[in-house]
């Protein structure tokens, strides 16, 4: 679904991606991990349209999307959330998720003025859509509540509910379990597990907790120093020597993988 | 007589005001909803003031003109014209953070208002265009036709207020609201940023040209002294801040309130002794920005802070 051909990113003297080459598997739920540092957040910011990168291309559903913008690859069904969440702070939660859908009848100007009839039925499913997801990620309390006064891991929440409200095809899940409590996450892993299912949702993953990766994902992709530095089951990986090496440096902590 | 004088005081205080709450309300969707920082709103209020004096008074040689439109001809062309205007500027700073916006925007100001003062074969120069109609010259005279104006204004103030409330509480205005508080997330979520900007900038300059005409017919007289930044520029922001970015009554509040306290401090610092009345206007300037700090200690958002829209769509 998606495949970065060498891709390099360059921040100043410093190169964040050096040559990486990967695919994201069409349906599948595909765990991205790797130290700190290794280029994940940014390949990510690559496939969305957010960095451009300074040589390689990017391919989404076999289309060549190296040139377009961030709001043409939403168009064509990319989703993302955020590291560091990207809320709108003044919006209340539920027009956090609202805003994030499409709304091309809402958003043409004339219309909103003279012809307010030709929106309501798009932005009564828009309303509907952000409703359910606000009940699946279990935010009902603070619905009405301005999104900058939410706690880090309500945050991540209305990041995810965000990323779901337009329908995507494939989502990218930048540490979303970062500051979220334990009992949610299990849901949460239930719910892309059946997102996935049901409806043939693609996702890739950053997160560091290998054991909620094994739990999603059937394939994991190991960057180390801006590159892929081997891919397979989250079982194979974990015994790769280079991929312990690469975390920790050596064998020390080997147990922890 | 004394009350016949407080009550003309009063008319042409809220005629201002009414032009003041056009320019608070254009500025509310360019900053408040769009988060697109106009430090020219001077500029384009002159765009549509010339444009207006220019396309209604009758031939006079000494500028172009002759065209002896009706007022609300020229209005529209005032909203045309500083609309275009806005747009020029949007294509080429849109994409400029809101500091370096700013920046530009002084400076497109100061053209503009150099293009008024040189270009004498447009505007007359600095000896400025006189005898601009106001509207229903026909069946009022005098300080009737004050009255007239008054109630002219207030209809299109009316009508802004409600075609910006529309915008606002409307996915436009969310979506809007949404990339001026996140222009990152709001792209990744489908938004075209550029273009809501453009759509944004233009309407906001749109309105300010409409205020700007509505000025020209209400002095019948306009000279480049009009696009004072202080008097616009500088009042309209401290408006906006005292009444509540984000809210169109805030704006409309802001704009009565300020307007008023600028007004009356005027008939104090007139009767100062006449080496401090020449400062008049910098000691007034001041007392506003004094003001604005204590409005805002209060009331961090302004008095009428920005509040979440209604969802609208028909229930049934
Ligand atoms: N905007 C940026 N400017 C400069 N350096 C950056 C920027 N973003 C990331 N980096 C650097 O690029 C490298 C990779 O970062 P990142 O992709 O965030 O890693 P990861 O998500 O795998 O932890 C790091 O060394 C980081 O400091
Ligand atoms: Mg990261």
């Amino acid at each position: 679904m998606i495949r970065l051909d060498e891709i390099c990113v360059d921040f100043g003297g410093l190169r964040a991606v050096d040559h990486a080459s990967f695919e994201i598997g069409a349906g599948r739920i595909t765990g991205l991990i790797g130290p700190n540092g290794a280029g994940k957040t940014t390949a990510f910011n690559v496939i969305a349209g957010a960095i451009w990168p300074s040589s390689g291309r990017v391919f989404f559903d076999g289309r060549d999307v190296t040139a377009l913008k961030p709001y043409q690859r939403a168009e064509a069904g990319l989703a993302r959330t955020f590291q560091i969440p990207h809320e709108f702070a003044q919006l209340s939660v539920l027009e956090n998720l609202m805003a994030s859908a499409s709304a091309p009848r809402g958003e043409n100007v004339l219309n909103v003025i003279f012809r307010r009839g030709r929106y309501s039925a798009e932005e009564r499913a828009i309303y509907e859509t952000a409703r359910e997801t606000v009940r699946l990620l279990e935010l009902e309390h603070v619905i009405d509540e301005k999104a900058g006064n939410l706690s880090g891991g309500q945050k991540k929440l209305v990041e995810l509910g965000r990323a779901l409200m337009r329908d995507p095809k494939i989502i990218l899940l930048d540490e979303i379990g970062a500051g979220i409590n334990r009992t949610l996450l299990g849901k949460l892993a239930d719910k892309i597990l059946m997102l996935n299912a049901e409806r043939g949702l693609t996702f890739c993953l950053i997160e560091h907790d290998l054991d909620y990766v094994s739990k999603l994902c059937d394939h994991v992709l190991v960057m180390a120093q801006g590159s892929l530095l081997t891919e397979g089951t989250v079982d194979a990986v974990r015994q790769d020597e280079r991929v312990i090496e690469a975390y920790f440096g050596g064998g020390k902590y080997e147990a922890q993988l | 007589m004394e009350l016949t004088g407080l009550f003309f005081y009063i008319v042409s205080l809220l005629i201002l005001g009414g032009i003041y709450a056009l320019l608070c309300l254009a500025l509310n969707v360019q900053w408040g909803m769009g988060g697109l920082f106009n430090a020219g709103i001077a500029g384009f209020y002159g765009v549509g003031a010339y444009t207006s004096a220019i396309l209604t008074t009758a031939a006079s040689g000494r500028h172009l003109g002759g065209f002896s439109m009706p007022v609300p001809m020229g209005l529209v062309g005032a909203a045309i014209v500083a609309g275009v205007t806005g747009w020029a500027v949007a294509r080429i700073c849109v994409r400029l953070k809101s500091d370096y916006l700013a920046m530009a925007s002084i400076g497109i100001a100061e053209i503009l208002r150099l293009v008024f003062v040189n270009e004498s074969w447009l505007t007359n120069g600095s000896l400025g265009v006189s005898r601009i109609p106001r509207p229903f010259a026909d069946f009022t005279t005098g300080r009737m036709s004050d009255v007239a104006f008054l109630g002219f204004v207030w209809v299109i103030v009316l009508l802004v207020y409600v075609a910006t409330t529309r915008l606002y509480d409307s996915p436009w205005g969310r979506s809007l609201r949404a990339i001026r508080d996140n222009e990152t997330s709001a792209s990744a979520a489908g938004k075209n940023v550029e273009k809501f900007r453009v759509q944004t900038f233009v309407i906001g300059c749109a309105v300010m040209g409409i205020a700007g005409g509505l000025s020209a017919h209400y002095f019948r007289f306009l000279s480049p002294t009009a696009t004072d930044p202080l008097l616009t520029t500088f009042l309209v922001w401290v408006m906006l801040m005292a009444g509540g970015s984000g809210n169109n009554r805030g704006a409309i509040l802001g704009a009565l309130s300020i307007w008023t306290i600028w007004s009356v401090t005027e008939i104090f610092t007139n009767r100062l002794p006449p080496e401090w009345a020449t400062r008049s206007s910098f000691i007034r300037m001041l007392l506003v920005g004094l003001l604005l700090q204590v409005v805002l200690q209060r009331f961090r958002a302004g008095l009428l802070p920005e509040k979440s829209p209604p969802v609208r769509f028909r229930k049934d």
